[in-house]
């Protein structure tokens, strides 16, 4: 069974070529629009792998990722942060909150994949 | 009399500048080559007639050598090296600035430009990270930016594509690009206001402190009678901010009720005649002493009044109110020195103190300082203290009366060594 990727990102031309790009690569791609309720879809999937937007409507990215990281059953989930904003303390922040990679935009499809590709094989 | 330190050593340097022999320069004053060898290993006292015709012998000011340099033009000097950190001899820095004043003031104006582009950059900086129309526009672009460079290298890369996603992705790419260029377009209408037209706005309390500057403090239109539109006087001196007009109306409004107390007229003439005794005005006008502190400031120089200086801080040490006097440097922030009696008058709050004040150059230039410290805001029973202190700054006191405080501008730029109030290393030497 092919491994669950759930893309968190509000922009839909950019959650469709991420869906695209990923699940033309293998990976079963879910995607979820809303940060308020992000960590309901999460704990329902549960996924292999989290694409986690900073900004998002409802909750921030780092409050999702700080949750995920206190609670039991996601702590260990691989997340890979995107954000338009690429100042090193937003960087300095996903880090110390636990994010794997983290990701600036705009970014190229092939960085996506390849991030994605080295993050599920050490899972 | 103590004998300055380096008056001698200031004349052998221009005279080994000069290449004259110790022999001939003492010929043409009219002394010994070995009482003038005396004079320059700072053995010998100089001064007077004997000091003037060395000087001109020198072919430099008297002043030159018996004092040196400008001692605020020493401290921009000190803080040049200090700001970047750099290693130089600050021993030698009076040295170098009585030699070459020239090249002193162009290291100090490029220090001061330094600082001033640092300043841009930091306001530029903060814009970007915490103005919300900015951020948001920016984040416009680059997401449609991001979607657009994903779809579109999606249908280049060569890969069999369904027709019906490369419809999809062609329809994304166009959408993509209307709102990009409506985003671009905003972030243009954005930038091209004229809030960024020319220098970034500075901090308000800069932006009033400027405005003042520009009127040596004294507001004319609030020292003749009638009405006075305060409002217009605001837009006026400060068109640019809220803050900055909030900062110049509070200001308006008190220099408006201390000049009510004391009318400007009365009070020069008084001020002169109680030789700028901020406690015999205080009787005299029955004012409060913060008042006349206040009220001393604004007195204008071009009047003939002597230069003052006033700080206000509050107790935290943040300063409110700053207007500069030669020699005695105010820091715009946190970092003055806890002796002077801007501080201490905290610890007797109403009391009014009188003290002179040293600070560390070659001549230990003297200030002499009245200071106060006012509670603000009403009365009320378990609220905490809110104090204020005023400080009236008075350089070279005509004679002194007591021992000065050997104090200082900061500790980064402060000598002094034993000083129990010293915070951090000093970088002087």
């Amino acid at each position: 069974m092919a491994k669950r990727v759930l893309l968190i990102e509000d922009e839909p031309n950019i959650i469709e070529a991420i869906s695209f790009i990923l699940s033309r690569d293998g990976w079963t791609v879910h995607t979820h629009e809303d940060g308020t309720s992000a960590m309901d879809k999460v704990l329902a999937l549960p996924p292999d792998l989290i694409i986690l937007d900073v900004m998002l409507p409802g909750r921030s990215g780092f409050d999702i990722l700080r949750d995920l990281r206190a609670t039991t059953e996601t702590a260990e989930i691989p997340v890979m942060m995107l954000t338009a904003r690429g100042q090193a303390r937003d960087r300095e922040l996903a880090e110390r909150l636990g994010a794997n990679h983290f990701m600036t935009k705009p970014f190229s499809n092939a960085e996506v994949r390849d991030h994605v590709r080295e993050l599920m094989e050490a899972t | 009399m103590a004998i300055d330190p380096i008056i001698g050593s200031r004349i052998r340097d221009r005279r080994l500048d000069q290449e004259i022999r110790q022999a001939d320069l003492a010929k043409v004053v009219g002394i010994s080559a070995s009482y003038l060898n005396l004079i320059e290993h700072n053995k010998r006292r100089i001064a007077g007639k004997l000091l003037a015709d060395v000087a001109h012998a020198l072919s430099v000011e008297p002043e030159q050598l018996s004092q040196g340099v400008n001692t605020s033009l020493l401290d921009q000097l000190h803080s040049a090296a200090t700001n970047l950190s750099a290693t130089v001899e600050v021993d030698r820095a009076e040295d170098m600035a009585v030699r070459y004043p020239g090249w002193t003031a162009l290291i100090v104006a490029q220090s001061k430009q330094l600082a001033a582009l640092h300043d841009r950059v930091q306001v530029l900086n903060d814009r970007m990270t915490y103005d919300p129309e900015l951020a948001g526009s920016l984040h416009q672009v680059i997401t449609a930016v991001t979607a657009v460079r994903s779809a579109a290298s999606i249908l280049v890369s060569g890969e069999r594509i369904d027709a019906d996603w490369q419809a999809r992705f062609h329809r994304n790419i166009y959408d993509d690009s209307v709102r990009l260029a409506a985003s671009s377009e905003a972030l243009i209408r954005y930038l091209d206001t004229p809030d960024t037209d020319g220098p970034p706005q500075s901090a308000p309390v800069d932006e009033v402190e400027t405005a003042l500057a520009a009127v040596d403090y004294h507001i004319s239109a609030l020292e003749r009678a009638g009405q006075v539109n305060i409002p217009k006087l605001v837009k006026d001196m400060t068109p640019r901010g809220d803050a900055a007009a909030d900062l110049m109306t509070r200001f308006l409004q008190t220099y408006q009720a201390d000049s009510t107390l004391m009318p400007l007229a009365q009070f020069a003439q008084s001020a002169r005649d109680a030789d700028y005794d901020p406690v015999a005005l205080s009787h005299q006008f029955r004012a409060p002493v913060d008042s006349v502190l206040r009220r001393l400031s604004s007195l204008p120089a071009s009047d003939g009044h002597l230069p003052m200086g006033l700080a206000v801080a509050d107790a935290s040490g943040a300063m409110l109110f700053r207007k500069p006097v030669s020699g005695f440097a105010l820091p715009r922030a946190g970092a003055g020195c806890p002796l002077w009696p801007l501080f201490t008058a905290f610890g007797r709050p109403n009391q009014p103190i009188r003290a002179e004040v040293a600070l560390p150059d070659a001549t230990e230039q003297r200030f002499l300082c009245y200071a106060i410290a006012t509670p603000v805001g009403a009365a009320g029973f378990d609220a905490p203290p809110v104090l204020h202190a005023t400080m009236l700054i008075i350089p070279d006191p005509a004679q002194g009366t007591t021992e000065p405080i050997p104090a200082g501008v900061s500790c980064r730029i402060c000598p002094r060594d034993g000083c129990a109030a010293r915070r951090e290393p000093s970088a002087m030497r």
